[in-house]
């Protein structure tokens, strides 16, 4: 095997975990050791979650032992799993937005005199973490104030706060620029140098081809096989992972795009002061329009004034006509959808049914007289969804909250096919979805403009649009920097428009 | 046969949502006719029926504003402006077809106050509902600089001593209301767009749901139940006083609570709190039977509120 047993930090030997008659974890094994990076590979609800929350103490385990540093290890709850030197950084951002950098850091560990928070203290000691750790954040700013990309930077130094011996990371840089996930790679650089072992759990592949030692894939809930990194490529991790060969990551397009049909939607110098100005482009039916920039460069902002949430200057053409959307359900009426960038806060109710879900934006499409709603109709409306886009759920009563990332968003995107949009806004689609949804999620985007739909499809992950546009808008500063296409559509002329830093 | 099942599966869903509940008030009849022999009687029954009706009216109302994750706690000085405004129509000599129009539209509009003020200012219900609670009770007593007013038209007062088809007709109001808002809420999109914004308000707004127009409506019908309410509690006595329906918002916000609805929104049903308003009707009853006093019948009310929610809070996690 790879090293000595005596640089095992972490053994996890056939844990199984059941929930009620449903087996979560099937005889789990990983070993990790000091001073390395650990990814470990799953599509969602392949038991990474579940496992984490076994090692932070969430959850007990079924069955199993976990042996953290020569001893047995079995946490009744996450403060026990901390002092034992366990830091868990999760993907969802669990900070109070109305306290301080500072308090948030050292929640329940506030230095304190005479049983009061000592402020002063609070605020040296949190810097000293943050300055420690590199990060560009004053710890006396209310978290709220901060940017989604500075509060997972405070979420990981919150993480990294105790002296851990065991750090995992729950897709850190899943919405993270470049430039702030570099800053994250260093921090976890260094850790490795220190001796501190890490579990790193992400869906970017680049990222973990770079980043680890090993990697462990795990599939059902089962264990898989580990393998150092430098003896495994991308494409037999994918392999590994969705237990089938995948041949191509990006579907094809299913049709050729008529050269001269005449725009949908056509934008004329959108300008919203202090966030974009003169955003040029248009978009035909049946074209995915790439849209790519580093987070702040105000695509999401654009989207959101041509979807009616904000206002701008600036014309807007739909079907020749010119817009002007004061409300979301101005634009619906009009054929606009929008797959929001965040699904769980703008996209879902997650305390309601997958069908109340999929029926919610063509609610007025159901509603007879009176406004009874005819449930029939949606139901088949619903079921049918679920069925052609494959959404694996027990039933149509399920709630949203309950299924995994890639399924929910398949409900966003069901919902808005119920609206038959003649524009459909995707921000981010793919975000923190497994690599086999990610695929079906593409071929679905391909299918819809085969069938005439004019895509917008924003990300800031420059393979997905490279590999899924037809051309792309790239932007910087809240301005667009070029249009490109064909043969000017690489990954190098794409980063120097998007950095500005192009000839 | 299908029908069967379908009428069990039904049932059984039924009793997994307000089994805990319906037990609850089971429990307390069961507990007030031992002591209380007389308790367990038909006349009884009607007339804690007719003693909730005021408080359950109120209710549904509150049961819609709850469900939209906002509260309104001017509902008891709806109440008591009701009432005036009914009484005043009358001192003018108007016959009972305007009157009662009337006393309506004013609840409409004081519900649509704050509805207005919350969507449109973006002011927290809590605080809207504070300053207009404080202000409508206020208003009670500009006619009268504080006196009651009695009333004196005879379909008003039937209306909370007469009874129609065997049954008091304070009843078949509740009834009838119970009805309706049951059917909008779980029925038709209106209510469903209720669920919806409850449940996440982001997500609404972005699925073209018109929250500030459904906010807005849903306070003017918080308003008009609560004028409905106000009604039926002059009608009984025969009186607006300035005073009356004090504190009962927060009879009306226990009901739907103690019903299931969640303060957080997105969740509850009018089947919950006519419960929730039986609960404390049987309460109220049973210890007045018992004479208990007043100051003991506070601190029980208060106890069995917090355990009956706290076993609802503690059976819905263990579902999850």
């Amino acid at each position: 095997m790879h090293g000595s047993a005596a640089d095992t930090i972490l053994k996890i030997t056939d844990v199984t975990k059941a929930f009620g008659p449903v087996a979560a974890l099937k005889a789990m094994r990983l070993e990790v050791r000091r001073g390395r990076v650990h990814t470990l590979l799953g599509e969602n609800g392949a038991g990474k979650s579940t496992l984490m929350k076994i090692l932070a103490g969430v959850h007990g385990a079924t069955s199993g032992e976990i042996v953290l540093d020569g001893q047995v290890y079995r946490p009744a709850n996450p403060q026990e799993a901390a002092s034992l030197g366990l830091a868990i950084v999760f993907q969802e951002l669990s900070l109070c937005n109305n306290l301080t950098v500072a308090e948030n850091i050292l929640a329940t560990r506030e230095p304190r005199r005479f049983g009061f928070i000592n402020d002063k203290a609070l605020v040296a000691q949190a810097h000293r973490i943050v300055a420690d750790l590199g990060l560009p954040i004053d710890v006396t700013e209310k978290v709220g104030n901060l940017s989604i990309a500075q509060r997972q930077l405070v979420e990981i130094a919150k993480g990294l706060s105790h002296d851990a011996k065991v750090v995992i990371l729950d897709e850190p840089t899943s919405s993270l620029s470049d430039s702030e996930a570099e800053i994250l790679f260093e921090i976890i650089g260094r850790l490795r140098q220190r001796g501190v072992a890490i579990i790193y759990i992400s869906h970017r592949m680049e990222e973990i081809m770079r980043l680890s030692d090993d990697v462990t894939v795990i599939r059902d809930g089962e264990y898989v096989s580990t393998h150092p990194r430098d003896e495994v490529t991308i494409e037999t991790l994918i392999a590994l992972m969705v237990g089938r060969r995948m041949d191509e990551i990006y579907p094809p397009p299913v049709h050729h795009l008529a050269a001269d049909t005449a725009p949908v939607l056509a934008v004329d110098r959108l300008t919203r002061e202090g966030e974009f100005q003169d955003v040029s482009f248009d978009v035909r039916a049946g074209e995915i329009l790439g849209f790519f920039g580093l987070v702040g460069s105000g695509r999401s902002e654009v989207m959101n004034a041509l979807f009616g949430m904000k206002s701008a200057n600036g014309t807007v053409r739909l079907d020749g006509q010119v817009v002007r959307f004061r409300s979301p359900d101005e634009a619906i009426a009009r054929g606009v959808g929008f797959v929001t960038e965040n699904r769980k806060e703008e996209g879902l109710v997650l305390g309601h049914s997958v069908e109340w879900n999929i029926s919610m934006a063509a609610l007025a499409d159901f509603a007879g007289g009176l406004g009874f709603i005819r449930n029939g109709a949606e139901r088949a409306a619903a079921s049918e969804q679920v069925a052609k886009l494959s959404i694996k759920t027990n039933s149509l009563e399920t709630l949203a909250g309950a299924l995994s990332g890639g399924n929910q968003q398949k409900i966003v995107l069901a919902k808005w096919l119920l609206t038959r949009p003649k524009v459909l806004i995707l921000d981010e689609p793919t975000r923190g979805v497994d690599v086999g949804a990610k695929f079906e999620i593409y071929k679905i985007i391909r299918q819809l403009a085969a069938e005439g739909t004019a895509i917008l499809l924003i990300s800031s992950d420059l393979p997905e649009v490279l590999g899924m546009s037809d051309r792309v808008v790239v932007m910087h500063e809240g301005a667009p920097g070029a249009t490109l296409e064909g043969s000017g559509l690489t990954p190098e002329t794409i980063m120097a428009h998007a950095t500005g830093f192009h000839s | 046969m299908t029908q069967n099942t379908a009428a069990k599966a039904a049932l059984v869903r039924a009793l997994k949502q307000y089994g805990g509940i319906f037990l609850s008030l089971v429990v307390l009849c069961i507990v007030f006719s031992i002591f209380n022999p007389r308790f367990m009687t038909v006349v009884n029954f009607m007339n804690i029926l007719q003693q909730v009706a005021v408080v359950a009216i109120a209710a549904f109302g509150m049961t819609w504003v709850i469900l939209l994750g906002e509260i309104d706690l001017s509902v008891g000085s709806i109440i008591a402006v009701a009432g005036m405004v009914g009484a005043q129509c009358f001192a003018f000599g108007m016959g009972f077809a305007p009157a009662i129009a009337l006393t309506l539209a004013a609840g409409a509009l004081m519900g649509m106050l704050n509805g207005v003020l919350t969507a449109k200012l973006l002011l927290p219900s809590f605080i809207v509902t504070v300053a207009t609670m404080g202000i409508y009770r206020g208003m009670v007593s500009l006619p009268t600089n504080g006196a009651p007013a009695m009333i004196e038209n005879e379909t008003w007062t039937a209306i909370g001593t007469e009874s129609f088809l065997g049954l008091p007709i304070i009843i078949w109001v509740v009834a009838v209301l119970f009805v309706i808002n049951q059917i909008v809420l779980s029925k038709t999109s209106f209510g469903r767009r209720a669920y919806l914004t409850g449940g996440n308000r982001e997500a609404a707004v972005y699925s073209g749901i018109k929250v500030d127009r459904l906010k807005i409506l849903i306070f003017t019908i918080s308003g008009v139940m609560a004028a409905i309410s106000g009604v039926l509690l002059s009608s009984r006595l025969f009186s607006a006083q300035t005073n009356a329906g004090m504190s009962y918002e927060l009879d009306a916000i226990a009901a739907a609570v103690l019903g299931g609805t969640s303060l957080a929104g997105g969740v509850g049903t009018m089947v919950g709190t006519l419960i929730g308003a039986l609960i404390i009707g049987v309460m109220n009853n049973g210890m007045n039977m018992l004479s208990v006093p007043y100051f003991y019948q506070l601190i029980v009310k208060g106890l069995v509120i917090l355990v009956a929610v706290w076993l609802d809070v503690r059976a819905k996690q263990a579902k999850r």
